[in-house]
């Protein structure tokens, strides 16, 4: 049995009259870490919005361990084990550092992360749980979201733009502390602006302009060439 | 003198029931941008329902509480799926207009089947006891009233700030799609809230038909106070409704001692004052 754990099939996304994506297929196994890139506004959000429920989709268009899920709620995505480090880290303003990480864990799926591995992972957190999480600054705001989305116990967990908005030690030291997170036998997609981060940590690529996959393949065997054209849309 | 000091202290005491029909109203808001137009008219629905157990069990309006209160949270649960869900959008004027047609409903069912005959409940002795203290005369039903509101307002706070009821209904009213890609599912916790709301309800309703009259009409006014209440008060702070509920009912109290005819004006007076002033109210929410 192929180790396929999640797999897009012909996605489509529409906001309104607006289609953001156009027959996107996918595929993710388990264990990998894929990264999607592409320019902004290619479709990359929508892409992470569809795979967690939040866009209308058909049934078939998302496949997760082998059920069709493209019709299911949020919540009830997230109950399967996928969870989101949503762009813009979008933590709950009227709730304190340990709530948001509480909140996270209300699936209640049983694994690796409690309330105490995260804080075991980001010592900081651990000092200011009661703060409002608006007091913190970027790098630690997005700390709390990643321990947010590692409550639930995901086996995927899709990363959107952490790197967004901060400043590069701050980004080193989360990549830094990405290898603990995946090495928990998680599987993660990564969106990501800084391409050469995001081919460092994955294994594959995927390359998305506008709302449609203009190249995919492993890591190693895309050139700066194939992505410059996938990714500005360059012809020949 | 002690007649102001007496105005005063019976504005206080009437100002917990303000607060018991504000109550809902801001948790409504502050979950969901809901206005609910029909709340008033629940409230009376409520007394009608408590009037009902009342009669036909033959026990005391409190005892009646027994069934009231989750008659008026299971009403609630399922309005908000069944219905008031559908409405809730970008659009605000939709939960608006269903909300005013389920008041003309409401309204309307109950003159079918109750008339337009003011009804009462009846409290017994508690209605006319009064404590002497430091020589004002205070009722009871005024003093139990407004101790009961207190109790509420603070178990209101405590779920909204201690448990994970209280967590899912915060994380929702900050971020829909993120709470409900953490795993709550938006219409159950809206059903909740709104089960919540009604169940205050039931206590403001039957706390109300025991001390006036009512009849099927009078839903609209209490609406106005609930909504006065919560603006003083500060949106999104309940211990804030609570004070806009006494700034309220004093307002009445001494508008009405200087001529009785100024009593629901004086309360107009001083809402819109504070709206003028203070847009945001007295006490409003502070977190962000
Ligand atoms: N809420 C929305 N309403 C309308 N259009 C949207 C909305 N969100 C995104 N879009 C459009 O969809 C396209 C893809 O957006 P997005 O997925 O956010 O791109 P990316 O994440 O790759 O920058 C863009 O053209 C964007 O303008
Ligand atoms: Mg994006």
């Amino acid at each position: 049995m192929p180790d396929t754990l999640l797999a897009l099939n012909g996605l489509d996304a529409h906001y309104g009259d607006f289609q953001a994506l156009f027959g996107v297929d996918m595929e993710v196994h388990a264990g990998e870490v894929i990264s999607i890139i592409g320019a902004n506004g290619a479709g990359k959000t929508t892409l992470m919005r569809s795979i967690t429920g939040l866009m209308r989709n058909t049934a078939e268009q998302i496949n997760h361990l082998g059920q069709p899920i493209g019709r299911l709620r949020a919540d009830q995505v997230a109950h399967r084990g996928i969870a989101m480090v949503p762009e813009g880290r979008q933590l709950f303003p009227s709730l304190s550092i340990e709530e948001n990480l509480l909140v996270g864990g209300k699936v209640g799926r049983t694994g690796p992360w409690s309330l105490s591995k995260v804080y075991d992972m980001f010592p900081i957190l651990a000092e200011r749980k009661g703060q409002k999480s608006m007091s913190l600054s970027g790098g630690q705001q997005q700390m709390v979201a990643i321990g947010r989305a590692l409550m639930a116990n995901p086996d995927l967990i899709l990363f959107d733009e952490i790197s967004l908005g901060l400043a590069p030690v701050v980004i080193s030291d989360i990549y830094k502390a990405l290898p603990d997170i995946i090495g928990e036998g998680m599987t993660a997609m990564l969106v990501e602006q800084d391409i050469s981060r995001a081919l460092q940590v994955s294994s594959r690529v995927y390359c998305l302009q506008e709302g449609r996959v203009s190249l995919e393949g492993r890591t190693g065997d895309v050139s700066r060439d194939d992505i410059t054209a996938a990714y500005f849309g360059v012809t020949t | 003198m002690m007649e102001w000091t007496n105005a005063i202290v019976q504005g206080v005491l009437l100002g917990g029931l303000y607060a018991l029909f504000a109550a809902g109203l801001s948790l409504i808001f502050g979950v969901m941008r809901l206005v609910n137009i029909a709340h008033g008219d629940l409230i009376v629905l409520a007394a009608y329902f408590g009037l009902t157990t009342s009669v036909m069990l033959g026990v005391h309006p409190f005892a009646a509480l027994m069934v009231v209160v989750p008659l008026m949270a299971g009403l609630g649960y399922v309005l908000q799926r069944g219905l008031l869900n559908r409405t809730l959008g970008d659009d605000i004027l939709p939960p608006l207009l269903v909300t005013f047609g389920l008041s003309v409903i409401i309204q309307n069912a109950l003159l079918e089947s109750y008339s337009s005959d003011p009804q009462k409940l009846s409290g017994g002795a508690i209605e006319t006891a009064s404590l002497q203290i430091g020589g004002l005369a205070l009722g009871v039903l005024p003093l139990l009233t407004f101790g009961i509101a207190v109790v509420v307002i603070a178990l209101l706070q405590w779920i909204f700030y201690a448990t994970s009821l209280g967590r899912g209904f915060r994380a929702v009213s900050d971020n829909q799609d993120i709470a409900q890609i953490m795993g709550f599912n938006k219409a159950h916790v809206f059903g909740l809230a709104m089960a919540l709301a009604l169940a205050v309800t039931a206590i403001a309703g039957i706390l109300l038909g025991i001390r006036t009259s009512f009849d099927p009409s009078v839903g609209g006014g209490r609406l106005i106070f609930g909504f006065e209440a919560v603006i003083i008060g500060g949106l999104g702070n309940l211990w804030g409704t609570l004070a806009g509920g006494v700034i309220l009912g004093v307002a009445q109290t001494i508008g009405a001692k200087i001529d009785p005819g100024w009593q629901l004006l004086a309360g107009h007076i001083v809402f819109l004052i504070v709206l003028a002033v203070r847009p945001n109210g007295l006490f409003p929410r502070v977190d962000h």
